[in-house]
């Protein structure tokens, strides 16, 4: 157990691992053939499919195989991980807008069952802006200051929680600073901007936090890479976001635009 | 009521051409701050043993402000282009005032009173920081005089 766990797991175990991310593949594919067979629908975009691909893809690579298991031992292969599985598969995999695609597939009357889950007050409360950069943001936060970063590293359920909480949080906050799929309560895009500044620059000081003060264990030279790679890695990242939000603004306020312009 | 309307949306557009020079200004100097001094020159630290916890935070909000506003500003100068409302020179007006008070703010505030960092690590830091400051009081001074020029011409006084 212990020497499997230090290098990953073994192959058996990067096998089961991979299992859910080729599910999520075939499952995306699989929705875009049976509603393209409808007449009434535009076929659903290749592009869409690429983006979907590349962010499993992304958040694959985060959690199985070489980078996975220098993660373990590396500050610097653990923060590239965590732009993977945080940051850049959130973006490509809403980019992506599985939720359309899911519910163009699903017969209309489970459709209307999802989107009624869409609406409820918890899916309301959790991808509000604020919670959403609380959950994601905050996460970061309590997983590099307290000692949640070593039991990660011993246990391997909590390894998987907080690498599960990194890519929900991460997905959750994207999809409430760009709206992508539908949402069921649209805030404004001053308010959107607002808070993503706030979560940017609590992202941007726990970088800088961690480049002196890094989690027990961590040598000094891996803190300072590994923190900068999170800055600058973070700032790559969040400029795309923040591309993406100024260019719906832009178009929402198109002058004399026609009312069904855009979505 | 026509000539009315007009008043307002230029008056709005000249508010807009101000915000948006600001915006890119602020934006502007970070973004040099960030990859000459921080990436090129490697004179400015990532981190300085003697920033103090404030100093961490205001550089957290003033980085994060200032990458969305690069962006923002860019995105209100396409605005005012397809608009046909964008006044360049007062645009250049805000842009020398955005970046010319981010510089100060970076220079007195944050580097001598937070010490975030130091322009450069040497043994006498004060030509430089006279250099950073003096240039930032101009740039602000620059800024202010054209947005002077262009609020006196901007204004619709025969309309």
């Amino acid at each position: 157990m212990h020497e499997q766990h230090a290098n990953g797991g073994g192959l058996l175990f990067d096998v089961i691992l991979s299992f859910p991310f080729l599910v999520a593949i075939l499952l995306y594919i699989g929705a875009g053939i049976v509603s393209n067979r409808s007449r009434h629908l535009q076929k659903w975009p290749v592009w869409r499919y690429v983006l979907w691909f590349i962010g499993v893809l992304c958040a694959g690579i985060a959690v199985i195989g070489p980078l996975a298991d220098q993660a373990r031992i590396d500050f610097r292969a653990h923060m590239m991980g965590h732009l993977l599985l945080g940051m850049l598969a959130p973006l490509l995999l809403v980019l992506a807008a599985p939720m359309t695609l899911l519910l163009r597939t699903l017969p209309v009357s489970a459709a209307k069952k999802i989107s009624s889950l869409l609406r409820s007050s918890y899916v309301r409360v959790i991808s509000h802006p604020i919670t959403a950069s609380i959950l994601n943001i905050g996460g970061l936060w309590v997983l590099y200051t307290t000692d949640l970063y070593h039991m990660m590293h011993d246990n391997l359920w909590i390894h998987i929680l907080v690498h599960l909480h990194v890519f929900l949080a991460g997905y959750l906050f994207t999809m409430a600073m760009i709206y992508i799929d539908p949402v069921a309560h649209r805030y404004s895009y001053l308010y959107r901007a607002i808070v993503f500044i706030f979560a940017l620059a609590g992202h941007g000081i726990l970088s800088k936090y961690l480049y002196a003060s890094p989690p027990e264990g961590v040598s000094q030279s891996q803190a300072e890479a590994g923190s900068m790679l999170m800055y600058y890695g973070g700032d790559a990242i969040d400029a795309i976001l923040i591309f993406i939000l100024c260019w719906q603004w832009y178009k929402a306020t198109q002058p004399n635009k026609r009312l069904a312009a855009s979505p | 009521m026509g000539s009315k309307s007009l008043h307002s949306e230029r008056n709005h557009h000249s508010k807009r051409n101000l915000w948006s020079g600001v915006l890119f200004g602020i934006g502007l100097a970070a973004f040099i701050d960030e990859t000459i001094f921080h990436q090129l020159l490697r004179w400015h630290h990532f981190y300085d043993q003697s920033t103090t916890d404030i100093g961490l935070i205001s550089d957290g909000l003033f980085h994060a402000f200032s990458w969305f506003a690069t962006i923002g500003g860019l995105f209100l100068f396409a605005d005012l282009k397809r608009r046909n409302g964008l006044s360049l020179k007062r645009w250049w007006g805000g842009v020398l005032l955005g970046a010319g008070s981010f510089q100060l703010y970076d220079g007195i505030i944050q580097h001598k009173l937070m010490r975030l960092h130091q322009i450069r690590y040497v043994e006498n830091v004060i030509p430089y920081d006279l250099v950073w400051n003096i240039s930032a009081v101009l740039m602000i001074a620059a800024g202010l005089l054209l947005l002077k020029r262009t609020s006196k011409k901007g204004a619709p006084s025969h309309a």
